[in-house]
């Protein structure tokens, strides 16, 4: 167990190249390369918004309200759309960001000021944030036909196939692991997760760390939601219900602890797409619908279980040959 | 009833006797050949420094430590405890410094925790009516329904005092238990103490408070460096033969003092003050200067140390370094003008598990390893490995996790990094806490290393020794305030630079009037 630790991010790699071969064998066209890039593109939105969510949990915190940030910044901006039907996309993008990054710093101030506790914060701007939609649109929704080209067209862009929503993800893991080991906010955030007494005798201010965290994770949710919105067609009340809970789910299998303090780029890439490929296979694998949540929940579950359990045998290495053994692995 | 005579000629049967009791820990010898023996209706008071043994004792006689050799008798036979549970079926209790207990459930369930009357299901008639017989018995002012949070730190004593009594227990030991309370409460808990007296009971008290120990005990047992230095009774001696007793020894000769060449002054403090919490604490510091800071467990050492640090803001009182006045509202600001801070409890407020060694000790200095706008990684790897191979920290590789090293390793790292924001003045709150007598001595090297770099130390200690060994000067709280001021080999009288003086100073004795 303690070499699941160790190695954690390559075993979830390996488990999820078993999957994808034995899915492969079961049902020959998952294995085929043009869905390999389907499954690259759908899984998309959840790389990006785990890892934002993942800095969040560094934090000691979380962000329930990211689905809900999504669903309405997608909704006021395809509602711009139709105010300013020809602006570049790049545009449309800027203001989901400003929307999504604000409603995220009046999560950040009410549990950084008010230390209000991040679970219940979020819980209630999720409710206001669904609310304010129907106040705003209305109890109607947007459809293709309200948006214009530049701003529909946008996501369906591709580069060497995959669209566009995927390489601006992969930007996104690119800064975010610049900004968690290249700078001094992003070690921040895991020394006020890891032990958030020595980080206030450290000079690093839990408040501004907290702010940080969830406008980060509400620009991320807020871009996603006018990439989403733009890419279904459509914006409601309703789309993207629950799905915080997937990309939360994401971050605890790729390793993210609950605990804070503990997390990595590319463990909640492997997390996010493991999940990317169940949902993506059970499909193909001809699983009644009814069946695929129970059993990607239960997929999960183990998941979480083999972490946890992981996370719970590390032992120290007070030895000296235990302690050479470790520098030997290093090296 | 016999008469006091007549049981100081025939010998009483104890209640409890310990022989012979050893107990070591790897490096360090707890306890030594202990011997001794609690009588019925008899406080017994436990004294010696900080580290003499006494926690040993209690933790040894509440079942948390198996001696490593000698016996425990009670209620007539050898007991060896594995548990607390068999500790209180043997009819001892013990009521610590800090009481453990349910803040969120109420006084009856705290009282009979683990015990509670019925069998499957509680039973809750039972439970609260025994709950308020036994508090009528001590006469306690608050009701079993009550919960815990709205009690006093005294209403809290009581309860824990209740809760021995429901195990009828026949030793109860009270680990400090005026540290938190009022003139007035102390009253009462001495009230109930004669009361558990005349009951019968055998009370074992440690306190530092001279006066509380001859007010209270009848027979009192000394202990320096796990071994019993004298047993007697309480009339027969004074405040002076004891606290000789628990010093025992000529302090400067364990501690070779380095010469250190004092420069000018760096710090200046004037009346710094908060609420509740310390008062009018004013000191200057020099270059190359140790200043030890020494006072009983909560005389607000710590806490006046944090707010200079800005963990706390300070109700009035002014902070001047080489002529400027600080403001420091937030640590940053206290790291800025060049001030470092080492915890107490290193564990809990220093360290970051999860993370490396480089990560760990480059925290409170990232600053310093910024080249344009990113953190430099080999900036920090070099920091780390000049830190981390001066303070011989053991690892297999910079990049482990904090996690993964002992304790000692893990303390070195914390150390490691407050050196690396390059203070000026380092404050050094109790640094041999918890450590071995190897590594002791290794810390106490180092200390005197970082005053020939020509830092300003200051030094927080309980530990007399520690304090007199290394200090150029010390002073001395009480109960928020300084007390006294000593400066080494200087002074006359109560003023001395001895042990008895400090001592005295800090346990509020008759010698404050005259040193301040």
């Amino acid at each position: 167990m303690s070499l699941l630790l160790r190695y954690r991010e390559a075993i979830l790699a390996l488990i999820i190249a078993l999957m994808v071969t034995g899915i492969s064998l079961y049902a020959p066209p998952f294995g085929t390369l043009s869905n390999g890039v389907g499954v690259l593109n759908d899984t998309a939105f959840l790389f990006m918004m785990a890892l934002a969510q993942m800095i969040v949990i560094l934090t000691r915190g979380i962000d329930l309200s990211v689905a809900a940030n999504l669903a309405l910044t997608g909704m006021l901006t395809g509602m711009f759309n139709m105010v300013f039907p020809d602006l570049p996309a790049l545009i449309y993008v800027a203001l989901a960001l400003a929307i999504g990054g604000g409603l995220g710093l009046i999560n950040g101030s009410l549990i950084a000021f008010l230390r209000i506790p991040p679970i219940v914060v979020t819980l209630g701007t999720l409710a206001i944030f669904r609310g304010t939609i129907v106040v705003v649109d209305g109890g109607s929704q947007v459809n293709t036909s309200d948006m214009s080209s530049t701003f529909a067209g946008f996501p369906k862009l591709e580069l060497f196939g995959l669209s566009s929503v995927f390489w601006i993800a992969a930007i996104v893991a690119v800064l975010a692991w610049f900004f968690l080991g290249q700078t001094r906010s992003g070690r921040g955030l895991y020394a006020v997760g890891g032990n958030p007494v020595a980080a206030r005798y450290c000079g690093i201010s839990l408040p501004y760390q907290q702010m940080l965290a969830y406008g980060i994770s509400g620009a991320v949710a807020g871009m996603s939601g006018y990439l989403w919105v733009a890419r279904y067609g459509v914006a409601y009340v309703e789309i993207a219900s629950g799905y915080e809970l997937t990309v939360i789910a994401a971050c605890v299998i790729g390793g993210v602890s609950i605990g804070g303090g503990v997390g990595t780029v590319a463990g909640t890439l492997l997390g996010a797409l493991f999940i990317g490929v169940i949902v993506n296979a059970l499909p193909v694998m001809q699983v009644s619908p009814f069946w695929q949540m129970a059993i990607s929940g239960a997929v999960i579950l183990a998941a979480v279980i083999i972490n946890a359990r992981a996370e719970g045998r590390a032992l120290k290495l007070i030895l000296p040959e235990a302690r050479r053994a470790a520098a030997q692995a290093k090296r | 009833m016999i008469t006091d005579e007549l049981a100081a000629v025939t010998t009483p049967q104890p209640v409890l006797s310990l022989s012979h009791v050893s107990k070591s820990f790897p490096g360090v010898r707890a306890l030594h050949d202990v011997s001794f023996a609690l009588y019925p209706g008899q406080v017994t008071a436990l004294i010696g420094e900080n580290g003499a043994g006494k926690s040993t004792i209690v933790k040894i006689l509440t079942g948390i430590y198996v001696p490593d050799e000698g016996e425990i008798v009670a209620v007539g036979k050898v007991q060896h405890f594995a548990s607390p549970r068999d500790s209180w079926a043997a009819g001892i209790a013990a009521i610590h410094q800090e009481t453990v207990m349910f803040d969120e459930l109420s006084v009856a369930e705290n009282i009979f925790m683990g015990h509670m009357p019925g069998g499957r299901f509680i039973d809750w008639r039972e439970t609260k009516s025994r709950a308020r017989e036994l508090l009528s018995r001590i006469e306690a002012d608050f009701d079993a329904d009550a919960p815990l949070k709205t009690l006093s730190v005294a209403q809290k004593h009581m309860v824990e005092i209740t809760r021995a009594l429901s195990h009828d227990a026949s030793v109860i030991i009270m680990d400090e238990p005026t540290a938190a309370l009022s003139r007035h409460e102390i009253d009462e808990l001495f009230r109930i103490v004669a009361q558990l007296k005349a009951e019968g009971r055998s009370i074992i008290f440690i306190s530092h408070k001279f006066d509380e120990i001859f007010r209270l005990s009848d027979r009192w047992v000394c202990l320096r460096d796990g071994e019993k230095v004298g047993e007697g009774l309480t009339s027969d001696v004074t405040e002076p033969d004891l606290v000789r007793l628990m010093v025992g020894r000529p302090i400067d000769q364990v501690f070779p003092k380095r010469d250190i060449p004092i420069g000018k002054t760096v710090l200046e403090v004037n009346g710094l003050t908060n609420a509740t919490e310390f008062a009018d604490i004013s000191f200057s510091l020099r270059k190359g200067e140790i200043l030890g800071l020494y006072g009983l467990v909560g005389a607000g050492r710590s806490e006046a140390m944090q707010c200079l640090f800005g963990m706390s803001q300070p109700t009035r009182g002014s902070v001047t370094m080489e002529g400027v006045t600080l403001s420091i509202r937030e640590p940053i600001d206290a790291i800025h003008a060049g001030i470092s801070y080492v915890p107490e409890d290193r564990q809990d407020q220093g360290a970051f598990l999860p993370l490396g060694i480089r990560e760990n000790i480059t925290m409170a200095s990232l600053a310093g390893h910024v080249r344009n706008f990113l953190l430099s990684p080999s900036s920090e790897r070099a920091a780390t490995r000049a830190l981390g191979g001066r303070l011989s920290v053991k690892a297999a590789h910079w990049e482990q996790a904090l996690g993964e090293l002992s304790g000692g390793n893990q303390q070195k790292v914390v150390i490691a990094k407050w050196l690396a924001t390059k203070p000026k003045i380092i404050i050094l709150d109790e640094p041999t806490k918890g450590i071995d007598v190897g590594s002791k001595a290794a810390v106490h090297d180092f200390i005197g290393e970082l005053a020939e770099e020509g830092l300003a130390v200051i030094l927080v200690s309980s530990e007399l020794p520690e304090i007199m060994g290394l200090s150029d000067r010390v002073i001395v709280m009480h109960e928020g305030r300084i007390a006294a001021q000593f400066e080494r080999g200087k002074g006359t009288g109560a003023a001395a630079w001895s042990a008895e003086a400090i001592v005295a100073a800090a346990t509020g004795g008759p010698v404050q009037e005259h040193a301040a």
